[in-house]
């Protein structure tokens, strides 16, 4: 089974946030980057497979040099190959054209993508790589099995979950559940070191069309101090729900 | 040239979120001067999206879809996008909704905008605001194919009555067997609570309640309130609660009404996923606790003393 990991290089969930050049891009000052959280549980149900059923591993990402030690820490934790497409992200269909391209010449049975990364949270990646390579997909998964050629598959739904069936090859967006966090695996010494010598291949992307561009980031109106109610008058918190913030 | 709302419902009825995303399309009709349409699937009561401002309603019966499809709903979209020769789709953002619209995306060749939270600023260029880096700011996007969708986040337009006189069009979809490869074969939901999704209030409790048997009147202040239970990460990590309940950044986002967060310290991933609520209440002990910078309202005191008495109070409150 050839299973590709679409890896986005995201500030950690930490970072404050900030913006420069008249608000119209994001701050990296100081910004540690990291693995998506959501591509951090799809990586080691892959690895999961790597070592229960056979399979070989590819992380992915679409971003210039500079998230090149994100994808050598996804080799570290024991993916085999790494593939950077050398290109800006401007937009998750853009994003996804380009994973798209890799997909169809790599065949590959299985595409494994958080749900969403936690910079743009836009959530639409996964399902548009599926729609442009014509493979089944489902979205928001938390759990996954695989058999041959068939997947039986667990999905988040309001209020309970939702099991399917499909076969290969398709795309699963993944989240907390398709692996727990406590799995997640940590780098040891003897990863990093091979990691280095791992093939990292860094192709060129296919079209620069996008269909949405940011124009200005904004910040949240600073909030107001918190009101404190003493433990002894419930009545006022009630008071304020009631009349002054009209939720009760 | 039109817009098209998708009303999601389940079981035939209407989620909340489809009459918000049926007020903000009448806006967004307003704004480009043309006519609304409605598009249902499976329901057979449709007259209340009138209330709302959707002149026309395509209402389409499916027996295949006895159970949701993503890409059978995103053909069915797809069609009638078409059909009204729609420029504009706007859609919601329930589980469901989340998982069709980047199909219907490519399908239609549109580019689109998730977690919107304000009408479009501007139509030429097309310009709207989203939600960006885990509600800590936001980003004003331009979208710039022919074909725009528009993904509403909950909660961030509210529900507008705009009463119209309005018609229902039955419509026939054409269906292959190619949008039924990925089969639904269980679906398996808690009935008769409040769901996390649908909920105004959200009554969440952390470490500090000190075990699960301590969660009677969690849930007894979540009956009162017609809310929701939730839990922290670390209380579904400690099996505790079920993961489901776990809201934060890695868990489910919330974005209700109200937010009451119990024995909760307030780490950074789980506010990224609780602070689009727009009132936040913090009960906790420790007067230090970050929750306290991000809450509106708080009580410093101890939960086991001040939940059975809020319990009271609000129980007064709502006989009053």
């Amino acid at each position: 089974m050839k299973i590709l990991v679409c890896i986005s290089h995201v500030p950690d969930t930490t970072s404050k946030i900030n913006f420069t050049d008249n608000d119209t891009k994001f701050d990296t000052n100081g910004v540690q980057f990291v693995i998506n959280p959501y591509d951090e549980f799809c990586l080691t149900r892959a690895m999961w497979f790597k070592e229960k059923q056979g399979a070989t591993v590819t992380v992915l990402n679409v971003g210039n040099a500079t998230t090149e030690p994100t994808l050598r820490k996804a080799l570290a934790i024991g993916a085999d190959d790494a593939i950077r497409v050398n290109a800006e992200p401007i937009d998750g269909l853009s994003v996804a054209k380009e994973i798209a391209a890799v997909v169809k010449n790599g065949n590959y049975d299985l595409v494994l993508a958080g749900r969403e990364s936690i910079d743009y949270n836009g959530g639409m990646v996964p399902g548009m790589i599926a729609s442009l390579v014509n493979y089944n997909f489902v979205n928001g998964c938390v759990g996954v099995e695989i058999d041959g050629n068939s997947a039986t598959l667990v999905r988040e739904i309001d209020g309970g979950n939702e099991t399917l069936s499909s076969s290969l090859p398709m795309v699963i967006a993944g989240q907390k559940g398709i692996v727990e966090e406590k799995d997640l695996r940590i780098p040891n010494m003897r990863g990093i070191m091979m990691a280095r010598q791992k093939p990292l291949q860094v192709v060129e992307p296919v079209s620069t069309a996008n269909a949405t561009e940011v124009q200005s980031y904004q910040k949240p109106a600073p909030k107001g101090a918190v009101k404190l109610v003493s433990a002894d008058n419930i009545d006022e918190l009630i008071n304020l729900l009631h009349n002054e913030a009209k939720v009760i | 040239m039109s817009v098209l709302v998708f009303a999601d419902a389940a079981n035939g009825k209407f989620k909340k979120s489809a009459f918000e995303v049926v007020s903000y399309g009448k806006k967004v009709a307003e704004q480009l001067g043309t006519n609304l349409v409605a598009l249902t699937i499976n329901v057979s009561s449709n007259e209340e999206l009138y209330k709302y401002g959707a002149e026309k309603v395509v209402s389409v019966s499916e027996n295949k879809l006895a159970t949701f499809n993503a890409k059978a709903y995103a053909s069915i979209i797809k069609q009638v996008a078409d059909a009204e020769n729609a420029t504009v789709i706007v859609l919601d953002s329930s589980i469901d909704t989340l998982y069709l619209a980047p199909l219907v995306s490519v399908s239609l060749d549109a580019g689109y905008a998730s977690n919107v939270v304000a009408l479009p600023s501007s139509t030429a260029p097309f310009t709207i605001k989203r939600k960006v880096f885990s509600n800590k700011g936001f980003a004003n996007t331009v979208i710039s194919t022919d074909k725009k969708i528009i993904g509403v986040a909950k909660n961030s337009f509210g529900i507008h009555e705009n009463p119209v006189s309005g018609t229902v069009q039955n419509m026939e979809v054409s269906l292959s067997d190619g949008d039924f490869t990925v089969k639904s074969e269980k679906v398996e939901k808690v009935s008769g609570k409040v769901t996390i999704a649908d909920a105004d209030v959200v009554v969440s409790a952390g470490r500090g309640l000190k075990g699960p048997e301590n969660w009677g009147m969690i849930e007894e202040l979540a009956n009162v309130l017609g809310a929701a239970t939730a839990c922290s990460k670390p209380v579904s990590d400690l099996g505790w609660r079920p993961h489901g309940e776990h809201v934060g950044q890695t868990g489910k986002p919330v974005a209700s009404n109200l937010y009451i967060a119990i024995g909760i310290s307030g780490a950074i991933q789980h506010l990224a996923g609780v602070n689009a609520s727009k009132v936040k209440v913090v009960i906790n002990t420790d007067p230090e606790a970050p929750f306290f910078k991000a809450a509106d309202y708080g009580i410093v005191g101890d939960a086991f003393q001040v939940v059975p008495e809020l319990i009271t109070k609000l129980k007064a409150f709502k006989e009053a």
